[in-house]
Order: structure tokens, then C-alpha cells, then sequence
């Protein structure tokens, strides 16, 4: 079995074995530490050359990646905790996501900023947070998020290695310990899409679905657990759309679910208003939206609070998967 | 792309930064340029005299003030007009305006400070091709203000990269004079960083020349950052007529243009010679620029160049 975690740091490898073009930059990413998450262990010992430590220097390290892949570099950037990214904000939207559209299509700027987001650990309000939904639809900038349901370490190397545009990589915390999704028995899976592939899943041999369900990352993993649950305990049958690319989003993956099960339920950890959800919404409404009914499952338009009662009762959970879901298909 | 160590070919250097700025203006002011602008006229001196210094091969980081940067770099005045009258013959097909410009190796954005982690970005990459290129980033007084400078000073210094900073202190930070806007030291700031610092109050194109090579052999030969702070002035508003300043105070600065100071050690019949050529330079690039087509909303391709 891999890990997600093995996967990336595998593929972090390979990246580094496979391009001379390819650096790595983040904090505390030297061996024996290897990186808050570990997905960076091993790397500094293998190409102490371009593997760099850096200061706590948020926006000066995404800046610099970004000079370095204007000329002719391939940067991997680490943000050690998400949250941080905001510190990077102005690098990612003004600079680097503008810079190949703004000079008319001359410069060229393949840098992959990667970095933990999500809860569950009892974090706390400034390190447990989703934040992607903050910088989703800069134009320019695309959003990849890792997920179990597929291969976090093919993807990986995909944006460091073949595109030329820049990337935001997210990895949920909690997904780093889980082993990627063997093609069980109880599971079809069903890549859908080319370089960002998402994951269809269906509950092998169930009738045709009658609920289209949309998530990314960890949340993914709930929103699978309560496929089952509506499967074997209620005998509603969803199937489950693991995204990979969440932005630029497109709509049109979801087209021939939808005309099948015109119900639609997105699952996601960043906050409910005005996130991912939300645009999934409304791009399905606009393309396929006859008949359409709509519904978002998010954690709650607060703060993550540190205590683990307080914690879980703003985020999502397969029960509150579940019942969004009945409520839907009924 | 560098004008030769003529002093002639500085002149005509400084002079199209001139009276491009004018007639840049001059174009605003006949609803011939849309949106806005920032000019250099006054600041000359360090755009030539600084870039005058560099090697083909070295990268300019420009900021909003930049058209002296680019003409100085060697930058066609034509494409430079005609990207701030929104033609498709643009230096970046109309959609970077004045403030966004490449060419070559030269960039400019209207982010102040955040140019400079990139700049601190090219130069690490530069030195690890081994070509010997510096990396020479302009910032005004205004720009010290921004924290992410800081960070590059210390990510420069912390691994020698071979950067060149020029601080252009035109005394203003929009409309902020210098007392308003910075405490401490200038020289001071740098020197923090372990980066050598040298200043000078100076518009004389000759004397930046000889304060930025030793910066750039520095920086060339593996030294690492170096920092170079020329007091100057701008004679012309922030942008385009949002001028608070004491005219008193501006006269007294026009003094010591950069022009007629460089000027005076030609022969006159050169100078008017380059001033004639220079002048049916810029009719015939701004009547070029003028005459191209319109940039079309047709060529808004994807703000993504691989799609997936």
C-alpha cells in the first residue's frame, strides 16, 4: 500500500531525478526534519543543490519562485502551513498568475506552490483552515488539490514537469497518513478527463444514480463514506465525482451525470459562503439547468475553533453529508 | 541593447526618455492614451547612466515609473507607444499598458516591492546558468515601505545572489515627501542586510555610470547583492497632473537637469544634431503608433496557456 504522503514525496523524487530545471524551496524542508508534514524527507539528503531552506519568508519564496520559473526554472515552493498563503497572496495573484497573459503571452511561469490545508488536528483558527476558496478563479492561476481517489503523485509531477502555467497544489492534512483507493470491489471507479483527471465513483453494480455528489480532498473521503451509507442504508444511490482541478472549474464533467440524476450536492471543507460550492452551483445551473435542485455541505461560516467539539461541529461530516443528500433525493 | 560609453549616445539616450515623457503626456492631454501614466523627466541620469552599464544577457526589474528604464534598455519607443495607445503592435499587444512591460530581458509591473522577490528570483536562477548575468532592479523611496522588500534583501544577501538594487529616491512617495513616509536610514536599511550600499546626490549620468559598474562587477563576480541609492527628482507629477509640490521647490531641482548638465560637455552642433534626430524619431514612432490597428478583443486568448 502507498500512502498520499508517499506518493507525493515519491513523485517529489522523481521531479528532482527526472528535470535539472526542477528546485525546491519551503521552510525547514532540510533532512532529518524533511518538512512539518515530512513530504519533503529525503530530498535535501538526494539533491543538496536544489533543495533549499529558506527564512520564514512567505511572499519573499513564492516571489522568488517566481522569478526563477520567468527564467527558465521549474520551482516547487512549500508553504508549511496553508494558512500562510494569504502572506503570498499578492505573489500568486498580481505576479505570477498575470505575468504570461499580461506581457501577451510571452513569458512563460511554471512554478507549483504546494501546501497543507484543512482541520481535524485541533489546530486551531490559523492553521486548520481551507483558504484555496480565497484565491479560486484568479485568472491565470490554476488549483489542483490531491486526492486518495487517484494518483496525488502523478499529479504532482504533472504540474512540476509538463505545465508551463503556474500552480496551486492542495494537500489536506488528513489526507498525508490515508493509502490511496485500491480499485476494490465495493467501489467502481472511473477517471473522467485528461491531465487533472477527476474520479467518478459509483457503488460497484448499484442501479443508475439519483444524486450527483461533488467534492476535492479530504471532505472526499467523507463524502465516499456517506455514498456507502446511502447505498446500504437507505438505498440511495449516488455517485461521487473526486475533483482534481478545482479551478478553472469546468462544468461540463458533471453534464452527463447530471441530466441523469438533475440533483446536485457539493462537498467541500473551505467555508459555505461564496466558496467552490457555490461556483459548481451556478456553473451547473447555468449549463445543465433544467430541473436542476441544488445543494452545498461546507463548514460553517466561522473560525475553526481549536477545541475538538467545537472543531467538529463547524466542519463537515458523513453524517451531515448524508442527511444534505437525503434531503436532496427526496 | 545598451547605448555605447558615448557620451553623445548617452545624450540621445536621455533625450528620448525626454521627450518621449513629453510627448506621452502631450498624447494624454489630446485623448490619444487611455488610462494613465508615470514619467521619468528628471530622473534620466539613472535610467541611462545605470543601464548604460549592463551586459547583453543582464535582466532589468522595472517598476510603474519605467519608460526611462526601457528606452534606456534599448526598448523600441514605438512598441512602447503604441502598447499605451492600446495598439496590437504594443510591446505587450495592449494589455499590459504603460506600467507592464517586457521585452526582451526586461520587466516591469505596478506592484511596488513585490517585483522584488522576483528579481531576487531571476538573479538565483542566472547565477545557476552560469552566463555571468546580473539582475539589476529599479525601486523608488516610496517602494521602501513594502515588508516583502525586506524579505528579498535578506534572501539576496543570504545566498549571495547576483543582485543589483537601484533605489531611485525622487524624494515623493506619490505625493508623501520622504520625511512623511520613511524613518531610519536609508544606506542603513541595506547595510542591515550585509549589503554593500553606496549613495550619491547626483543627476549626472557620467557619475551614476561610475557609481553602478563597480556595483555590477561586484555583483558579477559572485559577491552578492549590491545597493545603490541615487537622490534625485522628478519634474514632472506623480502621474499626469496630480502635482502637490511647491513650484519653488521644483525650479530649484531643475537646476540640476540632467540634460543640459550632460549637455555642456558636447559640441553644441552634436547636441543639436541628436536633438533633431532624436525628435524625428519619436514623430515618425508615435505617428506609427497612432496609425496601427486598434488591439482587438479577438485576441483574448486564455489566461491558461495548457489546458488539461
Amino acid at each position: 500500500m502507498t500512502t498520499v504522503l508517499e506518493s507525493l514525496n515519491r513523485a517529489l523524487h522523481e521531479c528532482l531525478a527526472e528535470s535539472p530545471q526542477v528546485r525546491l524551496l519551503g521552510e525547514d524542508v532540510l533532512d532529518p526534519y524533511g518538512g512539518a508534514f515530512k513530504v519533503t524527507r529525503g530530498l535535501s539528503g538526494a539533491f543538496p543543490a536544489r533543495v533549499l531552506t529558506t527564512p520564514v519568508s512567505e511572499a519573499g519564496i513564492v516571489g522568488l519562485g517566481v522569478g526563477m520559473a520567468l527564467r527558465g526554472l521549474r520551482p516547487v515552493v512549500e508553504i508549511m502551513f496553508g494558512d500562510f498563503v494569504l502572506l503570498a497572496a499578492d505573489q500568486l495573484v498580481n505576479h505570477a498568475a498575470k505575468l504570461r497573459w499580461m506581457t501577451g503571452d510571452q513569458a512563460r511561469v511554471p512554478l507549483v506552490v504546494r501546501t497543507p490545508m484543512g482541520g481535524g488536528r485541533g489546530y486551531g483558527p490559523t492553521h486548520s483552515q481551507s483558504l484555496e476558496k480565497h484565491l479560486l478563479g484568479a485568472p491565470g492561476l490554476r488549483t489542483l488539490a490531491a486526492t486518495a481517489a487517484g494518483d496525488p503523485g502523478a499529479l504532482l509531477k504533472t504540474a512540476v514537469l509538463l505545465d508551463d502555467d503556474p500552480v496551486l497544489f492542495i494537500e489536506h492534512k488528513l489526507l498525508y497518513g490515508k493509502d490511496l483507493m485500491a480499485g476494490g470491489d465495493e467501489v467502481e471507479k472511473l477517471p473522467v478527463g485528461d491531465r487533472y483527471p477527476a474520479y467518478r465513483l459509483r457503488v460497484a453494480g448499484a442501479p443508475p444514480p439519483s444524486l450527483t455528489l461533488v467534492s476535492y480532498g479530504y471532505p472526499a473521503e467523507l463524502a465516499l463514506q456517506a455514498l456507502k451509507t446511502l447505498a446500504f442504508e437507505h438505498e440511495v444511490f449516488a455517485e461521487l465525482f473526486v475533483c482534481t482541478q478545482l479551478a478553472p472549474f469546468d462544468t461540463g464533467l458533471l453534464k452527463e451525470s447530471l441530466a441523469l440524476t438533475h440533483r446536485l450536492l457539493t462537498i467541500e471543507e473551505g467555508t459555505r459562503s461564496l466558496g467552490w460550492g457555490a461556483e459548481v452551483v451556478a456553473g451547473a445551473l447555468e449549463a445543465h439547468g433544467a430541473g436542476l435542485r441544488a445543494g452545498r455541505v461546507a463548514a460553517q461560516d466561522l473560525p475553526i475553533p481549536a477545541a475538538q467539539a467545537l472543531e467538529a461541529a463547524v466542519l463537515p461530516a458523513p453524517d451531515s453529508i448524508t442527511s444534505a443528500a437525503l434531503a436532496l433525493a427526496r | 541593447m545598451n547605448p555605447c560609453d558615448d557620451p553623445l549616445e548617452l545624450y540621445r539616450r536621455m533625450l528620448l526618455i525626454r521627450l518621449f515623457e513629453e510627448r506621452a503626456l502631450e498624447s494624454f492631454s489630446r485623448g490619444l492614451v487611455y488610462g494613465t501614466t508615470h514619467t521619468a523627466i528628471g530622473q534620466e541620469a539613472d535610467a541611462v547612466g545605470v543601464v548604460s552599464c549592463t551586459r547583453p544577457g543582464d535582466v532589468i526589474v522595472s517598476n510603474h515609473r519605467g519608460h526611462g528604464h526601457f528606452l534606456a534598455y534599448g526598448g523600441p519607443a514605438e512598441a512602447l507607444a503604441a502598447e499605451m495607445m492600446g495598439r496590437a503592435t504594443g510591446v505587450c499587444r495592449g494589455r499590459g499598458g504603460s506600467q507592464h512591460l517586457h521585452w526582451e530581458d526586461f520587466y516591469a509591473s505596478g506592484i511596488l516591492g513585490g517585483t522584488i522577490p522576483l528579481a531576487a528570483g531571476m538573479a538565483l536562477a542566472e547565477r545557476e546558468r552560469s552566463a555571468g548575468a546580473v539582475v539589476v532592479a529599479f525601486l523608488g523611496d516610496g517602494t521602501l515601505g513594502e515588508g516583502v522588500v525586506y524579505e528579498s534583501l535578506n534572501l539576496a544577501s543570504l545566498w549571495t545572489l547576483p543582485l543589483v538594487l537601484v533605489v531611485e529616491n525622487n524624494r515623493y512617495a506619490q505625493t508623501t515627501p520622504i520625511a512623511r513616509h520613511l524613518a531610519g536610514s536609508l544606506t542603513g536599511r541595506f547595510a542591515a542586510f550585509g549589503i554593500p550600499v553606496e549613495e550619491a546626490e547626483t543627476t549626472d549620468v557620467l557619475e551614476v555610470r561610475r557609481l553602478t559598474q563597480p556595483r555590477l562587477d561586484a555583483a558579477r563576480a559572485g559577491e552578492g547583492p549590491q545597493a545603490l541609492i541615487l537622490h534625485t527628482y522628478r519634474f514632472s507629477a506623480h502621474s499626469k497632473g496630480d502635482d502637490t509640490r511647491d513650484p519653488a521647490e521644483i525650479e530649484r531641482y531643475r537646476m540640476a537637469d540632467p540634460l543640459p548638465l550632460h549637455a555642456a560637455r558636447l559640441a553644441a552642433s552634436e547636441v543639436e544634431r541628436v536633438q533633431r534626430e532624436v525628435q524625428q524619431d519619436l514623430e515618425r514612432a508615435f505617428a506609427a503608433a497612432l496609425a496601427a490597428a486598434p488591439a482587438s478583443p479577438a485576441s483574448l486568448t486564455p489566461a491558461l496557456g495548457s489546458t488539461p
